[in-house]
């Protein structure tokens, strides 16, 4: 009945937040800096110093796992046909904590264990997906 | 403030489907009862709080309340603590009390996610491009790595429901009273892994409502069966969850530790418990940061019958947010009170102190009570 939607939903977004999104398309993952903290999402200032004077750096894309969940349901029809799939908590190796897709490939995940990034164009989107680190 | 001020009467609609009322004629319909349960006339109340209906805010609803009720508080308004605002909102009635502000207050909630929006809680936010959507899952981001990190089981997180739902069964009040075990916790459904559907609460309308006034006033009064305030506190994690540097952690720890310190008690005075089970994982979590049992200690804590009446600690007696109602916080409160007074449905026998814990948010906001005599 209802026309299926084939991309994933995109929240409005703030200057910053567009920011991080054209970077990802760039292939780089980026988060911000001041001398006394790295942190995402973007915000306009530092919650530790409370500054604006800060700077964009780029992640190694190093990460390790630091919780994850497995949806059996699909909140969004884009989703319908990716069930079940996995979204993790993922700490980068700089600092900041964010919400990424966990992909690893049939292996179960282990709590701290080590991840890698690798940004995929997928559903209209470029997406910062995280697979095991360890090589294999 | 031990004692100083008490829970003077309770009221509440019935928790189910009320398509088409709104939330200020269920907030009326709880006060209303709440009133006559503490026999206290509607033109002595000086002062209303009033949680605003979570699942569509609008502004200067305490005021819209106070006028469709007829009052003209000293002080009062809504506020923004999601589940933990009821306890909080309490709190600060006996603090105004106490200090002078006013001397009657009535405290209320009501709202109706199950016939009406839902909105609020379903929204998908920046991360929603990633597949992140939902408050359970939040909720299972922190149960999944309390499980990795200390070995508790969903068999565990089960013991929870199936206490609550003890509960829910013997209380003719309760929305679900079909009684609940291990397998059937197992069976659910995934809602988001690692939690089921059984360790979800319910979705529920309706309003609940409580008086609080000073002691002495409800001494005056000749009000027989109100029930002491004996301590409060309140935490906030704020971070969401994916910022906060240990998610195993919350502030339900500051908040039961100020509250302890009020009453002049500790865990092992408490005889009851009612805590906020919108996730069966909240309740583990809060066990461990109230001190009833040491970190990671939850899973086996609970798993022997630990919160059922008869247990160690009998928890959530009329059945909770999983069992009795859905709705955020205030009932639990009611269900103290109950306890203390000797009337509820799963009466702990001789039950003289009662701890409530109302969260909200994913464990963002904490609010604790004491209560007893």
């Amino acid at each position: 009945m209802s026309e299926r939607t084939l991309t994933r939903p995109v929240a409005e977004r703030t200057e910053l937040e567009q920011h991080f999104h054209d970077e990802l398309a760039g292939g780089r993952l980026v988060f911000q800096r001041t001398p006394a903290n790295a942190w995402l999402p973007p915000r306009s200032e530092d919650p530790v110093t409370l500054s604006g004077d800060w700077e964009w750096a780029e992640a190694s894309g190093a990460a390790t796992l630091v919780s994850w969940v497995t949806y059996h349901i699909a909140y969004h029809p884009y989703f319908e046909d990716k069930l079940p799939y996995q979204v993790a908590i993922v700490e980068l190796t700089e600092g900041p904590r964010m919400i990424a897709p966990l992909e690893l490939g049939g292996r179960s995940p282990v709590l701290d264990m080590p991840l890698r990034l690798d940004i995929r164009r997928d559903g209209g989107e470029w997406i910062p997906v995280f697979v095991p680190g360890d090589g294999s | 403030m031990r004692g100083k001020t008490v829970i003077a009467g309770v009221g509440h609609t019935t928790f189910d489907k009320q398509p088409g009322r709104s939330t200020i004629s269920m907030n009326i319909e709880a006060c209303r009862s709440a009133l006559d349960d503490a026999s206290i006339e509607k033109d002595m109340v000086d002062a209303l709080y009033v949680k605003y209906p979570t699942s569509r805010p609008e502004s200067f609803y305490g005021q819209k309340l106070a006028e469709a009720m007829g009052v003209v508080p000293k002080v009062g308004g809504a506020w923004d603590q999601g589940g933990a605002a009821n306890a909080s909102m309490i709190g600060m009635a006996a603090m105004a009390i106490e200090s002078g502000l006013c001397e009657v207050a009535l405290v209320s909630f009501a709202d109706n996610p199950r016939s009406g929006t839902r909105q609020a809680y379903e929204s998908a936010g920046a991360n929603g491009i990633y597949g992140w959507f939902g408050v359970p899952a939040q909720y299972a981001m922190v149960a999944q790595r309390h499980m990795a990190e200390y070995g508790t089981t969903s068999e565990q997180l089960g013991a929870i429901a199936v206490a609550a739902r003890k509960h829910g069964a013997a209380n003719p009040r309760a929305q679900l009273r079909k009684p609940l075990t291990i397998a059937d916790h197992q069976e659910s459904r995934w809602i988001v892994e690692p939690l089921h559907r059984a360790d979800c609460c319910l979705v529920s309308d309706g309003g609940a409502a409580v008086v609080v006034t000073s002691e002495k006033r409800a001494r005056q009064l000749g009000i027989d069966h109100a029930v002491p305030i004996l301590g409060f506190g309140q935490g906030q994690s704020s971070w969401d969850i994916e910022h906060r540097p240990v998610l195993t952690r919350t502030a339900a720890k500051a908040s039961a530790e100020t509250a302890f310190r009020m009453a002049g008690l500790s865990p092992k005075d408490i005889d009851v418990a009612q805590l906020y089970d919108c996730f069966t994982i909240t309740v583990l979590m809060m066990l461990e940061d109230y001190g009833f049992c040491g970190p990671g200690e939850g899973g086996k804590f609970v798993e022997g019958g630990a919160l059922e009446v008869g247990g160690v600690l009998p928890a959530n007696t009329s059945g909770g947010l999983l069992s009795e109602t859905g709705m955020p916080g205030m009932q639990l409160v009611i269900e103290a009170v109950r306890q203390v007074r000797g009337e509820s449905t799963s009466q702990v026998a001789g039950a003289s102190t009662a701890i409530v814990g109302n969260q909200g948010g994913t464990m963002h906001t904490h609010s604790t009570l004491i209560l007893g005599r």
